[in-house]
């Protein structure tokens, strides 16, 4: 067996140089998802570059232009977080979906971003809080909103000496709330058939002023749906409203079918899923 | 390559040389022979190999033992002192929360994880709290009479 390097570097630079100097080395958070995909044999790393240890890619800050979290944080440690779910609960019941409390404890929503599957569940919840991702690379630092992040499943638009350090969030405005809904075959512990992400703003009125819709395993990467979101903006969000809004997520959704659901199922759940998560926005946004 | 590692398990510093692709729950079953943490499905699935890793339970099969450098272990080993069952051993003793015993180690180290952070769970948080842990035996209900047994005597400690 070829031997492995496992390197546990102290700072961005180092990790970088790392990355660059090998390039069948893979980048290691809470590795959930990685050492699952490595023991199978569909990954062979010639080295684990662990980022835990780096001190910019862990932890939670929060002031008054939002949030940025350190992309190898664990999912445990936002749950835990006594603001975050009152400002983003729909971001946090995404990231409290990731697995069991013992996956929360090690994975990332660094790591479920990276390991870019379209049905990976704070994706789109993250798409639509308008989240961006701050991306670390020999040349220095770039940002990319969070839906032009994943290419394709497994693939991102990271290059091999790139990093994902963090993703920021704006502090929501008054009245704006989010939610997250996903369906699965069973109760606990297992992978969207389909899921969708809302942000919804309203005015003093209750008329929504600004709204964004996101999907996620309906499609080779989630999507942002443009047209769910304006279709909200200037209404009330009465009923005939909320089922145009639900037919552009379905509209949007490009499925597979498989053993979770045909293409024709999980086109039609989205919509429904679309239309909860708004619901749900909405109705967070008017006690705010 | 070989890597030294420093981890307290159970209390004690331990040294080790390791293979970086060693996984933690070999090096508690092989190294250091405490067999109570079990290996069902090694990907991450079944809760089985369940530790706390700085209080906070982890499966040891989807971690490298080198990525436990400076941490500290606690393995079903560890929880009783002084010869004392900790109170979620004693819940599984008396509720009968176990029959074949693969699952209850795991089942263990994440209730006391669970009973740390909520002293009273409710039924329903606690069958959510165990989703990562399988049980092909008990049906899952003594379980939670066991957790809510261990809530009743104070749970964590
Ligand atoms: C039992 C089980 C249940 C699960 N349930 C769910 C679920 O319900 N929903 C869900 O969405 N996921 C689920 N997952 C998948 C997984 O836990 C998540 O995707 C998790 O967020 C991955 O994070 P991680 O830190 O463990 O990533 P890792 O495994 O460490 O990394 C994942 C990938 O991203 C890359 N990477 C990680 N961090 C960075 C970075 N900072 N920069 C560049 N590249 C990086 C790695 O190289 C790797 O390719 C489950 C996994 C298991 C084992
Ligand atoms: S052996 Fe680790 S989760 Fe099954
Ligand atoms: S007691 Fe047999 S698996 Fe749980």
């Amino acid at each position: 067996m070829l031997s492995i390097r496992y390197e546990a570097p102290r700072s961005i630079a180092e990790a970088i140089h790392l990355l660059a100097s090998d390039p069948g080395a893979h980048v290691l958070a809470g590795g959930t998802d990685l050492l699952v995909q490595f023991r199978a044999g569909a990954k062979q790393p010639s080295a684990f570059i662990d980022v835990k240890r780096i001190p910019d890619l862990v932890g939670i800050s929060l002031d008054t232009n939002g949030l940025r979290l350190g992309a190898a944080t664990p999912a445990a440690a936002i749950c835990e977080h006594a603001e975050l779910g009152r400002l983003w609960p729909g971001l946090v019941e995404a990231v409290h979906l990731i697995g069991s409390a013992q996956i929360q404890g090690r994975g990332s929503v660094g790591g479920n971003l990276c390991n870019a599957s379209p049905a990976a569940d704070t994706t789109s919840a993250l798409i639509a809080d308008r989240a961006e991702c701050v991306i670390a690379g020999p040349g220095g630092e770039r940002v990319v909103p969070a839906e032009r992040f994943c290419t394709g499943p497994g693939t991102t638009i990271l290059r091999r000496d790139e990093l994902l350090v963090a993703v920021v969030l704006p502090r929501p405005p008054a009245r704006t709330a989010d939610a997250y809904f996903r369906l699965i075959p069973r109760s606990e512990m297992d992978i969207a058939v389909a899921g969708a992400g809302a942000s919804v703003t309203l005015d003093a009125s209750g008329t929504c002023t600004a709204a964004r819709v996101a999907v996620g395993a309906v499609a080779p990467t989630a999507l942002l749906v443009d047209a769910a979101g304006q279709a909200l903006i200037g209404t009330r969000l009465d009923e005939a409203t909320l089922s145009l809004a639900a037919a552009a997520a379905s509209a949007a959704a490009r499925p597979i079918s498989d053993k979770r659901g045909t293409a024709a199922y999980r086109r039609h759940v989205v919509g429904v899923l679309a239309k909860r998560a708004i619901v749900s926005a909405a109705a967070r946004a008017r006690e705010r | 390559m070989s890597i030294p590692v420093r981890i307290t398990i159970n209390g004690t510093l331990r040294q080790f040389d390791l293979d970086p692709r060693m996984l933690l729950v070999h090096l508690l079953r092989d190294a250091c022979t405490l067999t109570g943490t079990h290996v069902g499905c090694e990907t991450g699935i079944c809760g089985a190999c369940t530790v706390l890793l700085d209080g906070s339970a982890v499966k040891s099969c989807t971690m490298f033992a080198v990525q436990a450098d400076g941490a500290e272990v606690t393995t079903i080993e560890g929880l009783a002192k002084n010869g004392d069952l900790h109170p979620v051993q004693q819940g599984f003793w008396e509720r009968h929360g176990l029959q074949c015993g693969y699952c209850t180690p795991g089942m263990i180290m994440t209730s006391v994880q669970l009973l740390s952070r909520n002293a009273k769970p409710s039924r329903e948080e606690i069958a959510h709290g165990l989703a990562g842990n399988l049980c092909r035996c008990t049906g899952y209900s003594h379980i939670i009479d066991a957790v809510q047994y261990a809530a009743g005597m104070g749970g964590a400690r």
